[in-house]
């Protein structure tokens, strides 16, 4: 095993597929001579040149509904957008499109294309450019949308977006890159749409995904200290949903808290615990508990977003409440 | 122009400039977060733009609007506490360097959707000519704006409904990393207004006497005949996109070469050179921008965070 950052996982299983399939090219604003503004793409139009690697003009909406074009053709674009938050510009493709055209004309043609976006918070951007909105795009039947939290998932995964004949929407957090773990020597890839525990444990289940993991893991380590086992199940991909990880682990503790980084009302915790209820109602021992983001749109000053984003103490406070 | 006015302007583009610099180290030091895009090697621009104005005439811009925000009257002070993110900003620390705005001032924002506020500027016009008044809107916004849709949207509407808007286009030549060339099919971005039938015209954006009088002219052509009207203005940032910009997509001899067309030098030389100003004068001006901005920093780093409960004001009006 070696042990890389994100940002390099990412980078290894773009390059890893370039160069497996010619069909593979990407497009996006700064992608090539600027290396990506994450500089995930760093080195690739050197390698690659310029007919592979796209740099765009700043249109989005030419971005994705291009990709969907030269997908339905044939091609496997890996379309990025600078900023999820960006998306908004080009939702009628993301939401509208994308997820629909393989159904709706019977088949005939299909969307191997994955949009890579870079969501979150937590960098003092402003309203517009910090959202964390994945719930609003897994609300689309048709689209599949995938939100690691580790490197070794982030390659995997996103190795297997690209392969996937479906529309993928991979999305990364903008405080993540640096994050290190493990990742597997050689060729690997990792199933879409399949929950994982990244921790054991017997108190209590916290279900979370991307930022959120790394913040439960975080909360796990303290709690762990103070005598107290939860469980971390990370669910990777949003759509399509794997709740079997969840609901085993959840029989089990019979206690959950699910954190997210978006917004609580409508979100990916109102999801996964309606799904408890309804697929575990028995086991229900505590009111299940989420931690999410201040409904608020997130403000500059760097306290007040600290503020309003989930920490680490959110967490472990909540576990002990859904314990008392 | 009044010989007061023209050391005015020189005034106003030597403080964006110092305020700016003093911006930099703030932001080295962490004191200033986020994303934030220097106006330095522009100031002609707006500068020359918004003293053409008439005070009823409305403003609104990109994300690069410290220059813009301090042209329209702002203070420095209040740019420098949203920089801080304090409570004293004029966006109460919530908006941070991309959202400067005062709307006493008709300064309507600063805004970080590329082209995003193409389409609002196009509102404003609506607005106004409904309510039946002569006020233009000035939207500003770069050549890499000019290929998303938005643009496009606005500025047909604008045409077709006769809307009073100056549709000005700060042609940096870069967006981000990417020149002209390499992301717009023509590269004079006036041409763009061709194929909608509006007026249209283009200026040395490093000579701000220059841009003053074609904003006159644009300004009034607009108001007089209802009408939309692109002015492109030809210009370079000095500076990296935002903070923390390697500058990879360009040679340092190409922003080299740009700077020894410093629009604070060159309007320093016309003063001297038409007898406007003495050195000493323009020295003075220099001294008081400093201590002005040096107070700036003093009071926005002496203002308070907004408090917690700041939070969850202003989301809803009702
Ligand atoms: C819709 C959208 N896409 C992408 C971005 C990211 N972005 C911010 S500024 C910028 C470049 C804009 O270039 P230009 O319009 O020429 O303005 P300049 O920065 O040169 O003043 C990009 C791509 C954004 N803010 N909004
Ligand atoms: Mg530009």
């Amino acid at each position: 095993m070696a042990k890389i950052t994100m940002r390099e996982a990412i980078s290894q299983a773009l390059m890893e597929e370039m160069d497996r399939d010619p069909a593979v090219f990407i497009m996006g604003e700064e992608v090539g001579v600027w290396g990506g503004t994450y500089a995930v793409t760093k080195g690739f139009y050197d390698k690659y040149g310029a007919m592979r690697v796209k740099d765009t003009p700043i249109a989005e909406n030419a971005i994705i509904g291009g990709a969907i074009g030269a997908a339905m053709v044939g091609q496997r674009p890996v379309a990025e957008l600078m900023t999820i938050n960006f998306g908004f510009s080009a939702m009628d493709y993301i939401v509208n499109q994308a997820p629909k055209l393989h159904y709706m004309f019977g088949g005939q043609f299909t969307l191997p294309l994955v949009i890579r976006a870079v969501g979150g918070g937590g960098r003092q951007l402003g309203a517009t450019h910090s959202q964390t909105p994945d719930a609003v795009f897994a609300h689309f039947p048709g689209l599949k949308v995938i939100s690691p939290g580790t490197p070794e998932d982030a390659k995997g995964l996103l190795k297997s977006a690209i392969r996937s004949n479906d529309p993928v929407l991979f999305i990364e957090h903008a405080t993540m890159y640096q994050v290190r773990g493990e990742v597997p020597e050689g060729e690997y890839t990792i199933p879409i749409g399949k929950s994982k525990v990244q921790r054991a444990g017997k108190d209590l289940t916290i279900v979370t995904y991307c930022k959120g993991l790394e913040l439960s893991m975080k909360a796990a380590d303290e709690l762990s200290k103070q005598g107290i086992e939860v469980e971390v199940v990370d669910l990777r991909t949003l759509r399509p949903l794997d709740m079997e990880p969840v609901i085993e682990s959840f029989k089990k503790t019979n206690r959950a808290v699910v954190v997210e980084e978006g917004w609580k009302s409508y979100g990916v915790g109102s999801e996964i615990v309606s799904r408890i209820y309804e697929e575990a109602f028995d086991y229900v021992d505590a009111p299940i508990i989420r931690v999410a983001q201040k409904e608020v749109p997130l403000p500059y000053n760097r306290t007040l977003e600290q503020a309003a984003l989930p920490q680490v103490a959110d967490i472990t406070a909540a576990v002990k409440e859904v314990l008392k | 122009m009044k010989k007061e006015q023209q050391l005015d302007l020189y005034r106003q583009m030597v403080l964006i400039r110092r305020l700016e610099e003093r911006g930099a180290e703030l932001y080295q030091q962490g004191k200033i977060g986020g994303f934030m895009h220097l106006y330095i090697g522009q100031e002609a621009v707006s500068t020359g733009l918004i003293a053409a104005r008439e005070p009823r005439d409305r403003v609104i811009t990109a994300y690069r609007d410290h220059g813009v925000a301090l042209n329209c009257g702002i203070s420095a002070n209040e740019v420098m506490a949203e920089l801080l993110g304090k409570a004293t900003g004029m966006s109460k620390g919530k908006g941070g360097s991309m959202h400067m705005a005062d709307t006493s001032k008709n300064m309507w924002g600063g805004h970080a959707i590329v082209g995003g506020h193409l389409p609002i500027a196009s509102g404003f016009a609506i607005g106004d000519q409904y309510a039946g008044n002569d006020n233009v809107t000035i939207c500003m916004f770069g050549e890499g704006a000019t290929n998303i849709g938005y643009f496009h949207e606005a500025l047909n509407i604008a045409k077709t409904w006769n809307l009073r808007v100056l549709w000005v286009c700060e042609n940096n030549q870069y967006g981000m990393g990417t020149t002209v060339e390499r992301a717009s099919a023509v590269t004079d971005i006036r041409q763009k207004a061709e194929g909608y039938g509006m007026k249209n015209g283009q200026v040395d954006g490093m000579d701000v006497m220059k841009v003053y009088d074609a904003a006159k002219e644009a300004l009034e052509f607009v108001r007089k005949n209802s009408q939309p009207y692109l002015l492109e203005i030809d210009t370079y940032r000095f500076r990296g996109h935002s903070m923390g910009d390697p500058e990879r997509y360009r040679k340092q001899e190409e922003v080299k070469k740009w700077q020894e067309n410093d629009p604070i030098g060159i309007f320093n030389k016309q003063l001297l050179d038409k007898k406007i100003a003495t050195r000493k004068a323009l020295d003075e001006i220099e001294a008081r921008v400093k201590e002005e901005v040096a107070k700036a920093v003093e009071f926005a780093e002496a203002s308070p965070e907004p408090a917690l409960e700041e939070l969850y004001t202003d989301i809803y009006a009702d």
